[in-house]
């Protein structure tokens, strides 16, 4: 059974930091879509609409009747694990470095035959397993078979851990902790075990509710950092980079303004130097010390983190401005993913719909609040989705804009 | 003429033989390429058969390393012009397929002599690459997997054969330790020390249940062959065998969920049919064993036991050139080295050279017919390609 | 500017005798008998801005971006953009900035005289009452008793308000923020009323950031230093320093803004020319 994970030990500071490696990331265009699902927490194969065989591996046409009209859904998982092996030898950097490594080959009862890695807590096969899809450090969906039944300590799983970015024992940067979002994200982040949780503060000589039970949190430490001024940024990064495992970066600007009810571009403006090139700020600062440190020991830097909006996706024309600043931060954020995998730290985006807070005071409910899109984060970084949607408006717009984006412009604008 | 299992009737091999078994010697490494390999087999094959390189008419080719080449590009490195052409991408079953390929071209009068060629180069970093970009199933579905290449996927299908046939390791060791004994008696194999059967229970862990002694040793190194009128042959004055019979099959059983069993099973009744012989009157076997549970494979589902009873087999067998059952007799894979696609080609060039009785210190006694099989293309979670010839000395 | 208002005690001099004056000056400036005192705060990022309730248009804070330091973005040199708004740091109010003055002659900018941009200082130290009480408000007494001691208060002069309200370095003592808002000093209705109608002043300078108190929304007229001040098309300074080395009188300040086109303030270096001899403590009469 998987032991409990205990502190690591400090590291030592005359061996050479690792660097990271990756494991194989190269994949056919068609299985990307099992990528897409994964990044999402969801276990996707395709099913012939025609058949309704299962494929595995992913396919052009369906190797029963050669149809091509093929559907990723989504799978239970469940199977029989036929027979098991713990590597000894790998060709693979990334492996060699992680030997042993437990793998396994699964029938799925809905048919396939996948190999998977294996939880260290699988019985010998045969037994049954549930498989699900992860993404691994470098961002591609790959199979992975747990006990049917959950274990003590499940999660600390040393294997596990290389596909999720557990934020236990971990020091995570919150950008911004003078909202109510940002002070239940730094309190979810320290009751998942984080060690240390730096909140950012702007405008330090603003008061705001819940500074005192921030402080009163030992795991918390409130620093400056304003995201407008990149010199801020730059200071911050320069004493504390080198420490960060995750940047969560949660400051935003919301005002809620369409093109016509504000004059000039004041607002808009100040939502763009928060939203977008704060995060570009943040990015260059932070960055390149995250990606140095992404293999280094078991507790190297793992995630990024990005508070995006389901307005990024398609405009909301009452909050106009806003979704679009949100638009351009999807937009960079996805060129972050791209710098951020070669070292294999992960980027998460949370697209929230209407957040219950102060700029979303006239939005009807549902809203999400800020306790549970704080909950969202930390379930997203254990289970190592890139992609979140909490909340049910946000699943529901999901699913609309992936049924039909041309739709859901129109529906949004009322 | 035999009954396919189709039931319609199959041609015989009726005049066709094959000639001239060479072996470019194995390395472990090479600074050379794939071309160099296979220039130098085919150059073998002129010295040995005193034919021109004008004399080859047909070329079939195989090799893992010869990209961005085929056999056609081949031709102008070669400086040939056969008039017919085969690449024969299909691994350890590509030896057997370019016999029965180039024996229906010579019969039909496609083409007169057909050079077999198999041979790849192995430099530090090639097996490596292979596997990477081995299938697009592999690369999507296996290699992500901990890039253990066919080791973990060979590590499966021993651990669940095992289990379901109570297969011993000590019964994969004794093959082992067998073909070692063949190897050392084979100028060509890369293998020169014993193998006891503690050393290889207790080598280095692999991929569990797989040790260091059940995997093969990649490496450079070449072989082939010519086919050829039997007439030709005869004036050529080149010892000869004859083909008996030939079977193919690919993605067979493709709904077993874990493979314990290969395309043989579904095609060895009409192998023996179309050669009129029965397992028993096979002298000597030479399968493909890139891993030992592949060669228990073949033995049970070519017939020479049950299905399930290979551990009995092995145990009331003994597996040396000498032994009841002569077993790849030069060593295999295993203990010879596998030089690639050259690995489809070792157990066709000793069949003949047993048959052709110059086998030297290895010699099987009054070998007349010979098997060879092979297997290949771990494409996924299997081996797709099967292949098997019986074949008789002239 | 109003010409009637300011009639009073100009001496013209004459062309021979303005030369000699500024020889002399220069002189003086050389030898130290005359120091220059910068009253400037350091334009920074993190000085503290002016803020609005948020749903509110937001003046920019000093920002700045490195455009190359010798790097590749530009191998041999190195420079910055910044960006801000008029209202930042050390900064000049002109009368269009307020509603008051939004209709007067040459109100903004660039169409303000410039000899209204050099001009006598008269210094109130408030420092005491201002450590005090953050809150306190100059009167019209205060003035009174201050000119009791000073002398009265030439037209055309500025009256800079010291609280040493620039010595707190601590941004958050600075801004002096509760959940009320903020408590800073600043004069009282009157005050303004009194320095502008019965004294001429050219404009109000002081170390806090607004001319008026922090709570002076609550004042009638809210924020009456912005309302009377630019009403009658005089100027404002905020965000000054240094205050507490000029004499109460005889400093001569020297504050030209930014030429923006209709612009309502700038960021600017305000400098003061201190004759020696002069200590700050040391009653002198301007009159």
């Amino acid at each position: 059974m998987t032991r409990e994970l205990v502190r690591p030990r400090r590291k030592n500071p005359v061996l050479r930091t690792r660097l990271p490696t990756l494991p194989p990331g190269g994949r056919s265009r068609v299985a990307l879509g099992l990528t897409a699902a994964a990044a999402l927490g969801r276990f996707e194969l395709q099913r012939c609409r025609d058949c309704q065989a299962v494929q595995y591996p992913p396919v052009e046409a369906c190797s029963r009747c050669l149809s091509v009209r093929l559907r990723w859904e989504s799978q239970s998982g469940e199977g029989l694990l036929l027979a098991r092996t713990e590597l000894a030898h790998s060709n693979d950097l990334f492996f060699r470095e992680r030997l042993p490594w437990q793998l396994g080959m699964v029938r799925l009862d809905c048919g396939p035959t996948v190999v998977v890695h294996l939880h260290g807590d699988c019985a010998e096969a045969p037994t049954r397993v549930r498989v699900d899809a992860r993404l691994d450090r470098s961002g591609q969906a790959v199979l992975f078979a747990f006990p049917a039944t959950e274990t003590p300590n499940m999660a600390d799983d040393p294997q596990l851990r290389e596909f999720t970015c557990d934020p236990r024992f971990r020091k995570v940067l919150v950008t911004d902790g003078r909202t109510p979002l940002g002070q239940a994200i730094a309190e979810s982040l320290v009751k998942a075990g984080a060690d240390l949780v730096w909140v950012g503060q702007a405008e330090p000589w603003k008061q705001f509710p819940g500074l005192d039970a921030l402080r009163a949190m030992p795991q918390v430490s409130i620093v400056p950092l304003d995201l407008t001024d990149s010199a801020s940024v730059r200071e911050l990064a320069a004493e504390i980079g080198g420490r960060v495992d995750i940047v969560v970066n949660n400051a935003e600007v919301h005002r809620t303004h369409g093109i016509s009810d504000r004059q000039g571009i004041e607002t808009a403006r100040l939502e763009m130097d928060v939203n977008y090139f704060g995060l570009l700020r943040l990015a260059q600062s932070f960055g390149p010390a995250l990606r140095a440190r992404a293999a280094d020991g078991p507790l190297g830097a793992v995630a990024w983190v990005n508070l995006l909006s389901i307005y990024a996706l398609s405009n909301f024309p009452p909050h106009g401005t806003f979704s679009a600043s949100k638009a351009a931060a999807l937009s960079l954020s996805q060129c972050l993913r791209a710098e951020m995998r070669p070292a294999g730290v992960r980027v998460v985006n949370l697209f929230p719909g209407p957040i219950d807070d102060e700029w979303n005071q006239t939005v009807l409910p549902p809203k999400v609040s800020p306790a549970v899109l704080a909950r969202a984060l930390t379930a997203a970084l254990k289970s190592g989705v890139e992609d979140v949607f909490p909340g049910d408006v946000a699943q529901e717009w999901l699913e609309r804009w992936r049924d039909n984006p041309k739709a859901l412009e129109r529906e949004l604008a009322g | 003429m035999a009954d396919a299992a189709g039931g319609r009737p199959r041609f015989d091999y009726q005049g066709v033989v094959a000639v001239a078994p060479v072996t470019i010697p194995y390395v472990r490494y090479s600074i050379r390429t794939a071309h160099w390999f296979l220039a130098r087999a085919l150059g073998q094959l002129l010295q040995v058969s005193g034919l021109g390189k004008s004399a080859i008419d047909g070329l079939c080719v195989s090799s893992f390393t010869l990209a961005p080449d085929t056999a056609i590009g081949l031709t102008q490195h070669l400086g040939v012009s056969p008039r017919w052409l085969d690449h024969i991408p299909l691994g350890g079953a590509c030896g057997v397929v370019a016999l029965r390929r180039a024996a229906r071209a010579v019969q039909s009068g496609d083409a007169d002599i057909v050079a077999c060629l198999a041979g790849d180069t192995n430099h530090v970093d090639s097996f490596r690459l292979t596997l990477s970009n081995f299938s697009s199933f592999a690369r999507d579905a296996v290699y992500p997997y901990g890039a253990g290449g066919p080791n973990a996927s060979f590590a499966f299908l021993t651990a669940n054969y095992m289990r379901e046939y109570g297969v011993e390791r000590a019964d994969f060791g004794k093959l082992c330790v067998a073909q070692r004994e063949n190897a050392l008696r084979f100028e060509h194999a890369l293998f020169r020390k014993p193998l006891t059967l503690d050393e290889y229970l207790d080598a280095r862990p692999i991929a569990d249940p797989l040790r260091l002694f059940d995997c093969v040793m990649p490496c450079a190194g070449a072989d082939a062959f010519l086919v050829m009128s039997a007439e030709r042959a005869r004036s050529l004055g080149l010892p000869a065998v004859r083909i008996l019979s030939t079977i193919e099959r690919h993605n067979g059983f493709a709904d077993d969920p874990i493979q314990a069993r290969g395309g043989w099973a579904i095609d060895r009744d009409d192998l023996y049919d179309q050669a009129g012989v029965g397992p028993r009157d096979i002298d000597s076997l030479q399968v493909y064993d890139d891993y030992p549970v592949i060669s228990l494979m073949q033995i049970e589902d070519l017939g020479f036991c049950e299905k399930g009873a290979g551990a009995r087999f092995v145990r009331e067998n003994s597996f040396t050139w000498n032994g009841t059952f002569p077993l790849n007799t030069s060593g295999g894979q295993l203990s010879a080295g596998q030089a690639g696609a050259s690995g489809g080609y070792l157990g066709v060039v000793e069949a003949m050279r047993q048959l052709t009785g110059v086998a030297g210190d290895r010699q099987v006694k009054a070998a007349r017919t010979g098997m060879v099989s092979g297997f290949g293309m771990i494409n996924y979670d299997r081996g797709l390609a099967s292949a098997a010839a019986i074949l008789a000395a002239a | 500017m109003h010409d009637a208002v300011f009639t009073e005690g100009s001496t013209p001099a004459t062309a021979a005798g303005g030369a000699n004056l500024l020889l002399q000056l220069a002189g003086e400036l050389a030898t130290g008998r005359i120091r220059v005192v910068d009253l400037t705060q350091t334009l920074a990022p993190e000085f503290p801005q002016i803020s609005l309730p948020p749903e509110m248009g937001q003046c920019w804070p000093f920002r700045i971006e490195e455009v190359s330091r010798y790097d590749e973005r530009g191998p041999g040199w190195y420079w910055n953009n910044f960006s801000c708004g008029e209202h930042t740091g050390t900064h000049f109010d002109a009368p269009i900035h307020w509603v008051s003055g939004r209709d007067l002659p040459r109100n903004a900018t660039d169409t303000i005289p410039p000899e209204d941009l050099i001009g006598l200082a008269c210094v109130i130290d408030c420092s005491a009452e201002a450590a005090a009480d953050a809150d306190f408000l100059l009167t019209r007494a205060f003035i009174e008793s201050w000119e009791s001691v000073h002398g009265r208060i030439p037209p055309r002069a500025w009256v800079l308000m010291r609280t040493d309200w620039s010595k707190r370095t601590d941004p958050v003592a600075y801004q002096n923020y509760d959940e009320t808002g903020q408590h800073t000093p600043g004069p009282d209705a009157e005050a303004v009323r009194f320095l502008v109608e019965e004294r001429q002043v050219i404009g109000f300078g002081s170390e806090s950031i607004g001319t008026d108190a922090g709570q002076a929304q609550y004042q009638r007229p809210p924020f009456p230093c912005h309302y009377y001040m630019h009403g009658a098309g005089r100027y404002g300074l905020q965000c000054l320093a240094n205050l507490d080395q000029l004499p109460p009188t005889g400093a001569m300040l020297i504050c030209p803004p930014l030429k923006i086109r209709d612009g309502s303030g700038s960021p600017l270096r305000v400098l003061a020319l201190v004759p020696s001899g002069v200590s700050p403590t040391a009653g002198c009469s301007a009159g």
